[in-house]
This record gives C-alpha cells, sequence and structure tokens, in this order.
C-alpha cells in the first residue's frame, strides 16, 4: 500500500509537469493576437486521474495470488464464441436494411468501407507483415481512377471498378518494385512517404485532379443499367419495378454494394491464406530470413501481398467516390492511413474476424456513442453531454492513438488472435 | 535553370579577370548578380532550416542507434515544444520578463525541461514495455503516441494556428546588387548560434560524461552493455529525454523562425528530419547534423528554383532514393542482419 502510493504521488508529479503548461494554459486566438488563458481545473482534474488511475493499477497488480495477466485473459474474445460470431454477424448486415432506417444503413455503409479497407490492409500487415502507412495512396488511386474514367471517357461504374482495382494494384507494384528490399520499419516510412507524395500530387496538379477543389458530379452506380434516379425517365429502377422513387433504395443498393465487395475482399483472402502463396506470406512475417533460406521469392512474395492489398484499396477507393459523388484529396490523409491501421492492429493483425469487429467498434461504436451523447444532452437540456458528443469527433483520433499504444503494451496479439498460422504440422 | 547558369558563369569571372574588367562586365550584366545574391540568399535560408533539421534528426538517430526503432513520435515532441515555447514566452510576457534575451533563455530552459518530461513519459509508457516483443510491436506503438500526441494538443490547445510577433526584428543587409538586397536577420544568426551552442553541449555529453559512455555502449551492443552492468532502462530513457530536450530547442527556433505554429507542424518536420538521419546515415550523430543541413539547402533550393508547391515531395523522394540506393548514408555503417 505504502509502495503503490509513493508510486501513485510520482505519477501525479509527472503528470503534474506535462499537464499544468499544456492543459492547465491554453493559447487563445483573440482579436488581438494570442490571450494565455488560465484553466487550473482540468488541469487538476487531470493530475487526479492519473493519480487514482496508477493508484488503483498498482492495487490491482499487487493484490495477492492474481498476478495482471486475468486482465488481459479477460480482454480477448473467447476462442468458443468466435466460430457464433462470424454468422451472426453476416445475418444481421445482410438483414439490417429492412430496418428501413437511413440513418442506420449509412452508418454502416461507412463501418463497411473500413471493414473492407480493414481486410486490404490485413494482407499486407496482419498476413505477410509488411508495415504499410500508406495505404491510403491506393485508396485514393482507385477512388481518383474512377472519377477521372468517368470525367474524361463517361465509363460507367462498373466499367470502372475493376480498373480502379488494376490501376491501384499497378501503383502498389510500382512503389513495391524498388522498396520493398526494405526492413519492416523503414519500409513503413517510406510507404507513408508515398502516401504524402500522392496526396501532394493530387493537390497540386490542378490541370488533372482539379486540385484541393477536387472532383465533383461523380456518377452513380447503376443496377443493371438501371438508374437509381427521382425522374420521370424509363430506365430508371422505379420506373421498371413500377415502384415509388425514392433516394433511400440507392442506399440500400450501396450498402448491398459494399458488403459484397468487403465479403469478397474476405472470400479472397481466406481462399489465399490456404494456397502456398498465402502460406509463404504468413512464413514471411514470422521469418524472413528462414523464408530466404527455404528457397521463398522473397520479393514477388511481397509484391504480391503489396498487389493484392492495394487491389481491394482501389475497389474501395472506386465505391467511396461513387458513394460519395465528391472526392477531393481531403479525404485521403494519413489520418486515414493510420485509422485502418489501427483498425487492423486492434482486430489482431491477420484476424478476419478481429477486423470486423474493431472496424465497428472505432468506427460505428464511436459514431453511435456521440448520437447517444447528443440525444441525452437535449433530452436533458444538459450542457454537458452536448458539449461531450460535440466534442467527441475530436476526441476520435485521440482514442485511436490511446487503443494503439494500449493494445500493443497489453495484448501485442490483438483482440483475436489470428497470427495463428493457418497450416501446421502434425495435425 | 538560366539564372543558374549565369550565376555560375559570373563566379568564372571573377576568378580570371581583373577586377576592374569585372567590374565593368558586371554592371552590364546586372541580372547575373542579381541571380549571384538570390543563391547566397537562399544558401542562409537553407542553412538555418537545416540546423533545426539537424537539432530534431539527432533525436532519431541516437533512439534509432540504441533500441533500434523509428521514433515515430519524436516529430510530435517537438511540436509540443514550440507549443511550450509559445506557451513561455507568452507567460513570461505577462509576468513582466521583457528583457528578449532573458526572455528565451528561460523559455528554452522551460520547454527544454517539460518536453524532456514528455520524452522520458513516452519512453516509459509506450515503449519500455515493449522491449523483446514482435518487430513491429513498438513502431505501431510509436504511431499510437504520435496520434495521442497531436491529438491531446489539438484538443488542449485549440485547432487554430497560433501566430507569434518576431522576437527579434531586424538584421543586416549584407549586399545590395541588382536590386537584390541579401540580408540576414538577426534571427538567423540567432538560431545557428544557439543550434551551435547547444550542440557543443551535447557533444561534450556524449563523448566526456559517465552517460555519454553508457550511451555509446549501449549503441554498440545493448546486451553486452547490460551484462558489464550498466542499466541499460536508465540509459534508453535519458537518450529519450536528451533526443527530447534538442527537438524542443528545434521547436522554439522553429517558432522564432517562422512566427506560425500548429498542432500538425510535428508530422512534416519529423519526416523531413527523419529523411536527414538517414541519409546522414542512421545512428551516426554528425550524420544526423549533416544530412539535416542537406535537407534544409535542398528543400530551399528546390522552393526557390522549382517549385514550392512540390517541396515536401522533393524531400520524400530523397527519402525514399537514399533508402533505395544507399541505405547506410552517408556517413552510416552499413547494416549485417545475422539470424
Amino acid at each position: 500500500m505504502k509502495a503503490a502510493l509513493r508510486d501513485a504521488f510520482l505519477s501525479a508529479a509527472v503528470a503534474l509537469g506535462l499537464f499544468v503548461p499544456l492543459v492547465g494554459l491554453v493559447l487563445d486566438n483573440g482579436d488581438q493576437g494570442l490571450v494565455l488563458r488560465a484553466r487550473p481545473i482540468a488541469a487538476a482534474v487531470m493530475v487526479a486521474l492519473v493519480f487514482f488511475g496508477r493508484l488503483a493499477m498498482r492495487l490491482w497488480a499487487d493484490r495477492p495470488g492474481k498476478q495482471a495477466r486475468a486482465i488481459r485473459r479477460s480482454i480477448a474474445v473467447p476462442v468458443g464464441t468466435s466460430k457464433y460470431i462470424a454468422p451472426v454477424l453476416l445475418a444481421v448486415a445482410v438483414l439490417l436494411p429492412l430496418t428501413g432506417s437511413r440513418y442506420y444503413v449509412d452508418l454502416a455503409t461507412l463501418v463497411l468501407t473500413y471493414v473492407m479497407l480493414g481486410w486490404g490492409l490485413n494482407i499486407v500487415v496482419g498476413l505477410a507483415g509488411l508495415l504499410d502507412l500508406g495505404y491510403v495512396a491506393f485508396y485514393a488511386v482507385g477512388a481518383y481512377s474512377y472519377a477521372l474514367l468517368a470525367e474524361h471517357f463517361g465509363l460507367g461504374f462498373w466499367t470502372c471498378l475493376p480498373l480502379a482495382g488494376i490501376l491501384a494494384a499497378f501503383a502498389g507494384i510500382l512503389l513495391g518494385f524498388p522498396v520493398l528490399r526494405l526492413r519492416g520499419d523503414y519500409l513503413a516510412i517510406v510507404t507513408l512517404a508515398f502516401g504524402e507524395i500522392i496526396r501532394v500530387v493530387l493537390i497540386n496538379w490542378v490541370e488533372f485532379t482539379h486540385g484541393p477543389n477536387g472532383i465533383t458530379d461523380i456518377p452513380r452506380p447503376t443496377l443493371f443499367g438501371l438508374r437509381f434516379s427521382n425522374d420521370e425517365g424509363s430506365d430508371t429502377v422505379a420506373a421498371f419495378f413500377g415502384i415509388e422513387a425514392e433516394t433511400i433504395h440507392r442506399v440500400i443498393f450501396l450498402y448491398y454494394l459494399i458488403l459484397a465487395l468487403a465479403l469478397l475482399t474476405n472470400w479472397v483472402t481466406l481462399r489465399l491464406r490456404h494456397m502456398p502463396l498465402g502460406r509463404a506470406w504468413e512464413a514471411l512475417r514470422e521469418d524472413e530470413i528462414a523464408c530466404r533460406s527455404l528457397g521463398i521469392d522473397v520479393t514477388n512474395t511481397k509484391l504480391t501481398a503489396f498487389a493484392t492489398g492495394a487491389l481491394f484499396a482501389g475497389f474501395a477507393g472506386a465505391f467511396f467516390a461513387t458513394r460519395q459523388a465528391f472526392i477531393s484529396p481531403e479525404s485521403f490523409t494519413f489520418i486515414e492511413s493510420a485509422t485502418v491501421l489501427a483498425i487492423v492492429v486492434l482486430g489482431g493483425l491477420g484476424s478476419q474476424l478481429g477486423v470486423a469487429l474493431a472496424a465497428m467498434v472505432m468506427v460505428g461504436g464511436l459514431e453511435l456513442l456521440r448520437d447517444l451523447l447528443s440525444t441525452i444532452g437535449e433530452q436533458m437540456g444538459s450542457e454537458l453531454f452536448s458539449g461531450l458528443a460535440g466534442d467527441l469527433p475530436t476526441y476520435r483520433m485521440l482514442i485511436f492513438g490511446l487503443a494503439l499504444v494500449a493494445m500493443m503494451v497489453l495484448r501485442p496479439r490483438g483482440l483475436v488472435s489470428g497470427r495463428t498460422a493457418t497450416a501446421t504440422l502434425g495435425r | 535553370m538560366r539564372e543558374c547558369r549565369s550565376a555560375k558563369r559570373l563566379l568564372w569571372l571573377f576568378g580570371i579577370l581583373p577586377p576592374k574588367t569585372a567590374a565593368c562586365l558586371l554592371s552590364r550584366c546586372n541580372d547575373g548578380v542579381a541571380a549571384l545574391a538570390y543563391a547566397l540568399q537562399q544558401l542562409i535560408n537553407g542553412i538555418v532550416l537545416g540546423a533545426i533539421y539537424g537539432l530534431i534528426a539527432v533525436g532519431y538517430t541516437m533512439v534509432y542507434g540504441i533500441v533500434g526503432m523509428i521514433n515515430f513520435a519524436h516529430g510530435d515532441i517537438f511540436m509540443v515544444g514550440s507549443f511550450l515555447s509559445l506557451i513561455a514566452l507568452l507567460g513570461l510576457a505577462a509576468l513582466g520578463v521583457t528583457a528578449v534575451p532573458l526572455a528565451l533563455g528561460l523559455t528554452l530552459l522551460f520547454a527544454a525541461g517539460l518536453a524532456a518530461l514528455y520524452g522520458w513519459t513516452v519512453e516509459r509508457i509506450a515503449y519500455r514495455p515493449l522491449r523483446g516483443s514482435f518487430r513491429l510491436a513498438p513502431l505501431i506503438s510509436a504511431i499510437g503516441m504520435s496520434i495521442v500526441l497531436q491529438n491531446f494538443v489539438q484538443v488542449g490547445q485549440g485547432a487554430r494556428v497560433k501566430p507569434m510577433e518576431a522576437a527579434i526584428p531586424g538584421g543586416i543587409e549584407l549586399m545590395n546588387q541588382g536590386g537584390f538586397a541579401v540580408r540576414l536577420s538577426w534571427m538567423q544568426i540567432a538560431i545557428v548560434a544557439t543550434t551551435l551552442l547547444v550542440l557543443a553541449i551535447f557533444t561534450w555529453l556524449v563523448t566526456k560524461t559517465p552517460l555519454g559512455r553508457s550511451m555509446r555502449a549501449c549503441e554498440q551492443d545493448l546486451k553486452m552493455a547490460a551484462l558489464l552492468g550498466i542499466d541499460t532502462d536508465r540509459t534508453i530513457g535519458l537518450t529519450f529525454v536528451i533526443g527530447a530536450a534538442l527537438a524542443a530547442v528545434a521547436g522554439l527556433l522553429f517558432l522564432l523562425y517562422y512566427g506560425v505554429i500548429d498542432f500538425f507542424i510535428g508530422f512534416l518536420a519529423g519526416v523531413k528530419a527523419f529523411t536527414a538521419a538517414v541519409l546522414g546515415g542512421i545512428g551516426s550523430l554528425p550524420g544526423a547534423v549533416l544530412g539535416g543541413l542537406l535537407i534544409g539547402l535542398i528543400e530551399v533550393f528546390w522552393s526557390a528554383y522549382f517549385s514550392v508547391e512540390y517541396k515536401d515531395v522533393a524531400a520524400f523522394a530523397i527519402l525514399i532514393l537514399v533508402l533505395i540506393f544507399r541505405p547506410s548514408g552517408i556517413m552510416g555503417r552499413a547494416e549485417v542482419e545475422k539470424v
């Protein structure tokens, strides 16, 4: 107890140093330049949080018998139940539009986009063990491929979808060729640099990409040539089926589209894992030198992982472009790469189910929490809750970052550990 | 490009012709002199910017040398350092400390000290528990820490850019030829002087003190150093502390030079400083400073002669090229991977 108290006091002292200047004092942009405003209560709350948090942690760790391992175990999804989670999730996903709620379908579409990106990145990071910090570049290549092809050549979504994927895969190979010889963390930085290069080029090459203004009026997808539209034309879905035209039809169509694309990603990944290529990826993740000595062509194996991951990012990018009908370089910042990486890491680096769960929690969960808070705020007329709801998007990345660190420290193998090799001897 | 060539021709003229003839010729090609003056100005700007990058790069290279990880959050420590500096400057002004050298000196100590605390905390929370974990774990944790620091400052201090008036106005005009004046501001002199002073202290610390000796020992062989009784955890922690303090000094200099900061400056500056560390040869301390200078010069000259928009692309492209063709950098040793 005494040691725990001393420890907590020390942590509080450090927290005092950390938080008093940056939380306790705030730089306000006033009319006459910056003004320094004191915020003692916020700083005091932070320091108190650190003190009691540290105290609780120490007492928990020091309690007789059990070690901190118990906490780690409790975070994990139990192995037995995970067998049933996937089919249930799939059923919910398929049946979701029956609720008819535009809000939920829109939210689920967003979540599924991240699930798909997460699954795509999972091939590169989770299976092949190549840390790619510029994944958003391929997403951008896919989105811009579709938008530009549609603008200049009048091609439709279904023609462009494979093209966008192929172009993104080419971008992956183009980047992969020179850099894949690099060691893990160097590769991470180079992919990061590549992502930034793509973004800067998108912003500055105005004649080609329309620069920061982005591309507007990207055509919506069609269902076997039928448009989703409210106008009187005979080639609309509504006219063909003889139903009332409603916007929600398109929303639901887009939802099923991304669901299909995501499931395709999942299916391909699962199949690939049973092929020699997929096994080579997993072997590469565990030990590159051993792979080389066993005669695996390391460069080719890495390149295919890179290209496959990029392919799915390209698909997702084309989908993103057609869903938003507007894209600009703003949507393809490093934060997006970091978000997708966070999802993959939280999901357990290699686990398909884990990625889906992580995307649901990190993207959907936070969104739902924000709405919950703002509803409570409205109902009770409480400043606190609506204020919290307004701040939540700002805190989103903070929570992402903390989750990444906590995950690595507590459970480096992820929520649902999928790092067990697909193929093993002797069973 | 043309200006460049005429400047070269001009240098040649100075070398071989008697002064009088050269001066006569000079009056005829005024644009040539202006081009030379322009290049000189870029050289000054590049060195100043390079000094800032060099200070950040030292932190990257030290950590990489000892722990073998890219401290992705280092750029954000630099950003925190410049916010701490701005807060300290405003606070000191409010307290009535108006003497500029005193205020700057106190700010430097304050920012370096607190940023060092940030560096130590980051290491303690995010990296120390991961020693010996799988390959990518510390890097992912570092990315997480970088996101945390960025958003912590964004939430705490607001997302708007924070402007500041120039603390040391004025300067000297070196030459005014062909309608182009080459200026060397007091601020630029102060930045380079501070950098040299800080680097001198740092060199003394690494080469002459027991701490420096244990740092070098850890850099050569962490396990062996531990076996010989060096407290490696403490040494690594202090490495982060020193790196963070240097980054905070760079943060203060950046604030003084550009007069405007926001929560996102750490990202670009961090990547560029990392590029500098790689260019100089990661693990090599003089290499980091040299790399910083080169990156600063390249960036400034690229902006001046080609395009400002693509200056970041230039820096990133250099990073990629160096890693592909000479991963050991200018002064680094080639790495041998052992099983």
